[in-house]
């Protein structure tokens, strides 16, 4: 009989195990919606509890349509890649990319007119803000990060991906924990604690999220057919266990109730403000930057097709890099009630960091040596080699702002933003774009992308944007701190705090023009990248034009 | 054998790369945050700073629902402008009740640190439903709903419950009063304020929105701004005692 070749069809325990667990998670959701104390918290729990059903459904539906046997880990003796997760967190990448750059240019609107505020609760300045803070850094880098690392330590250690429901757990889940912490901005659900704004229960499931995450990425690189562990591996493994740690302790909480979304920090004072900032900084130390570094170490040699310019560089800068980042926090809270000397710490490892930095920047631009004619022609490694050098130009930057009599000038003022953005959108963005240019084709086996040429007009429409806007912060935040600090030649202060916002305008506009354009620069990449995938959208229906011969 | 071959230990096994990482990264945390929660000096002694009362916490939680922290720091740092424009420099005692703290970090509006007392309530009111009224170049949102909407102040005592377990002194005579104390801090002439000032020293009574007969968000947010940085007396705060 054909049946005794053929294994019996079942469930796996991974299968049966989460639907399972969805369900109970979707029976909670409802109790919690039902006896919630909020109708914001009402709604998420709801949202908790379709979601929920939606997996349950999902996982048994997507049960009956496989075939007996699970994928094979290799086919003729090639690793059989599990690339559908990694398309997956690429487009939500582009689409929160978009949506987190649109609110940030929203909120540089507000500022410039804040009549854009429309009196509305969900949509004023002091709501989304976080908004886009979470949106650009967790929604579109996060989903970058997780693209990438599922592609690179796939490729790296010649491996399929472990498990089966898991990797698609881990990209829907926390796509999830994306929506909830965004809506819950939007209604006032928020803990306040800057990039670590979700509430406890978004918190939770992110924990769930971020452990499974690990696992898979852990337990690929254990799978591996290589003896080595590729140097991209160790930043993507850093970077998701320093944010595991950085994650627990900064959201360590007690929920007022089961039915309440709001909850109080288990730290006070001047003990939650250091813990927030070990947090805060290691979130730029861990997320967007250990991260984006092994985004630079696995896209940049292939792009350029040249190995890596130094091995031992890349050991010490790593080690260096990882040890230093997590003293750096206190310089947040320069000449604030912190003590003295948790600030002095901040500061003098803040200046260290500096060289472990630019060892990672020389390490990326060096593997151009004999390569670096390649920048005239492809404008995908133009644009990483730009973020690396926007890399070294903020880690320069960084360190400066970090000496106490710099700070004193610097801090609560627009320079800390400019500062911020040379880094998010030059080193961060496109670091993120060169990875999606150089993986899109690959993911969906296109041949090249749509565009170089639209590649170039974003390069150039971005790089003009950003210089823009980290050049009007630049003016802002100096002027304003001076400003804050004149004295009249009789001793008293010379200006009014209302006179320094309003010497503002100009260069808030000036910055949300920056923003637009970098905006514009994002589209352009958007439907390149929607012309790789689909090449056929707009020609369909008409005859192929045959060739002059 | 060289440092570089000894590295390969590491790149070969995942978990001994796992364990150098994790180790590697706990010792600047612990360093850093450890001995805050041991060190004396951390924490200024000082009279004065007693815990939120019930209309102040939810007004906070107001504060910090709207996301005010992103604009407005509370933290007075020690020099000569901050002092003269704001007031004494920010103490770490004044905020040793906060959960979270909102020191803040960017000031596109002014320091909220000492704001008590600084303006009327009614200058409170009509800046919170429309700044530009007051402050015609400001470009802070309107915030109209807060006078709008009544407070829902059924669970506050869950609130100090919690607070109370982590350390927080209320005591179980302020959780059981919590309700009524809340509505009595939110009425002009009220007959029981003087058992509220006994449970949180110079607590401010009376009406704060300019409607009387109910409980606004807006209440609670003005009464939290108006105790904002009032707690100590600076007069008898003696900085050489806290030398650190």
């Amino acid at each position: 009989m054909a049946q005794s070749t053929v294994t019996p069809k079942s469930m796996t325990l991974g299968e049966s195990g989460s639907a399972l667990a969805f369900a109970a998670l979707a029976l909670l959701s409802i109790v919690v919606a039902a006896k919630a104390y909020t109708p914001e918290y009402a709604f998420h729990a709801y949202l908790f509890a379709a979601a929920s059903a939606a997996a349950v459904f999902a996982i048994i539906n997507r049960y009956y349509d496989r075939p007996a046997e699970l994928p094979p880990l290799t086919v003729d003796g090639k690793p059989n890649y599990n690339f559908g997760p990694v398309k997956f967190a690429t487009v939500a990448a582009l689409f929160w990319g978009i949506a987190g750059f649109t609110i940030g240019l929203w909120a540089a609107l507000e500022l410039a007119f804040p009549v854009l505020n429309f009196d509305l609760p969900w949509i004023s300045f002091g709501r989304i803000r976080p908004l886009h803070t979470s949106a650009v850094i967790f929604a579109f880098g996060g989903n970058v990060l997780i693209a990438t690392s599922f592609y690179v330590v796939q490729r790296t250690s010649r491996a399929r991906l472990v498990g089966d429901i898991a990797p698609w757990f881990v990209v829907l889940g926390y796509n999830f924990f994306i929506v909830i912490a965004g809506t819950g901005y939007l209604l006032g659900i928020t803990q306040s604690k800057e990039y670590a704004e979700p509430e406890w229960y978004a918190d939770l499931w992110l924990t769930v999220v971020w452990v499974v995450y690990f696992l898979v990425y852990l337990g690929t690189i254990m799978r591996r057919t290589e003896p080595h562990i590729y140097v991209a591996n160790w930043f993507y493994l850093a970077f998701i266990l320093t944010i595991a740690v950085l994650h627990l302790g900064n959201n360590a909480a007690i929920p007022v109730s089961l039915f309440s979304p709001k909850s109080y920090i288990v730290w006070s004072g001047v003990q939650d403000a250091m813990v927030q900032w070990w947090y805060g900084h290691n979130a730029v130390g861990f997320f967007l930057t250990a991260g984006f570094l092994a985004i630079m170490y696995y896209f940049i040699p292939k792009r350029a097709d040249r190995p890596v310019y130094s091995y031992r560089l890349s050991i010490i800068h790593f080690w260096a890099l990882i040890f230093l980042y997590i003293w750096a926090g206190p310089h947040h809270l320069h000449y604030t009630a912190l003590p003295d000397w948790t600030q002095t710490l901040g500061m003098t490892f803040s200046v260290m960091l500096w060289m472990p930095s630019w060892g990672g920047m020389i390490n990326g631009l060096m593997t151009l040596s004999g390569a670096w004619d390649k920048l005239r022609t492809d404008p995908v490694l133009r644009m990483m080699v730009v973020s690396v050098a926007f890399y070294g130009m903020s880690t320069f930057e960084g360190p400066l702002m970090s000496v106490k009599a710099v700070n004193s000038l610097s801090h609560y003022t627009d320079w800390t933003i400019g500062h911020v953005h040379s880094g998010a959108l030059g080193w961060v963005g496109y670091i993120s774009f060169g990875a999606i240019y150089c993986m899109v084709p690959w993911l969906w086996n296109r041949e090249r992308l749509y565009s170089l040429k639209l590649v170039n007009w974003h390069f150039w429409i971005s790089t003009i944007g950003i210089v823009l806007y980290i050049t009007a912060m630049w003016v802002s935040g100096i002027l304003q701190g001076l400003m804050w600090r004149a004295y009249t030649s009789l001793g008293f202060l010379e200006y009014s705090f209302i006179e320094t916002v309003e010497a503002m305008h100009p260069f808030y506009m000036i910055r949300a023009l920056g923003g637009a354009l970098f905006l514009a620069g994002a589209l352009l990449m958007v439907w390149n990248v929607w012309r790789t995938v689909n090449p056929g959208t707009v020609a369909a229906g008409r005859p192929a034009m045959a060739p002059a011969e | 054998m060289s440092l570089w071959t000894k590295h390969q230990i590491l790149e070969k096994n995942s978990i001994v790369l796992v364990i150098g990482i994790l180790l590697v990264i706990a010792i600047g945390g612990l360093v850093e945050i450890a001995p805050l929660f041991y060190l004396k000096s951390t924490i200024e002694k000082v009279g004065g700073v007693r815990p939120y009362t019930p209309l102040e916490l939810v007004g906070r939680n107001i504060y910090v629902r709207e996301g005010c922290y992103n604009c407005h720091s509370q933290m007075i740092r020690p020099l000569r402008d901050e002092v003269e424009r704001y007031g004494h420099y920010s103490l770490a005692a004044e905020s040793m009740y906060d959960r979270p703290f909102q020191w803040g970090s960017k000031r596109t509006g002014p320091d909220l640190a000492r704001v008590g007392g600084k303006y009327s309530d009614d200058w409170h009111r009509d800046h919170l439903r429309a700044p530009k009224s007051v402050v015609p170049g400001s470009i802070m949102p309107s915030y109209p709903w807060l006078e709008a909407t009544e407070i829902d102040y059924t669970h506050v005592d869950d609130d100090m419950r919690v607070q109370a377990a982590l350390g927080v002194p209320y005591t179980a005579e302020m959780i059981a009063a919590a309700n009524a104390d809340l509505r009595t801090q939110a009425t002009t002439d009220a007959p029981d304020a003087e058992a509220l000032v006994k449970r949180y020293p110079r607590a401010q009574v009376r009406d704060f929105d300019g409607h009387p007969q109910r409980i606004s968000e807006a209440d609670a947010l003005i009464a939290y701004l108006q105790m904002l940085g009032t707690q100590v007396d600076f007069k008898l705060y003696d900085n050489k005692a806290n030398i650190r």
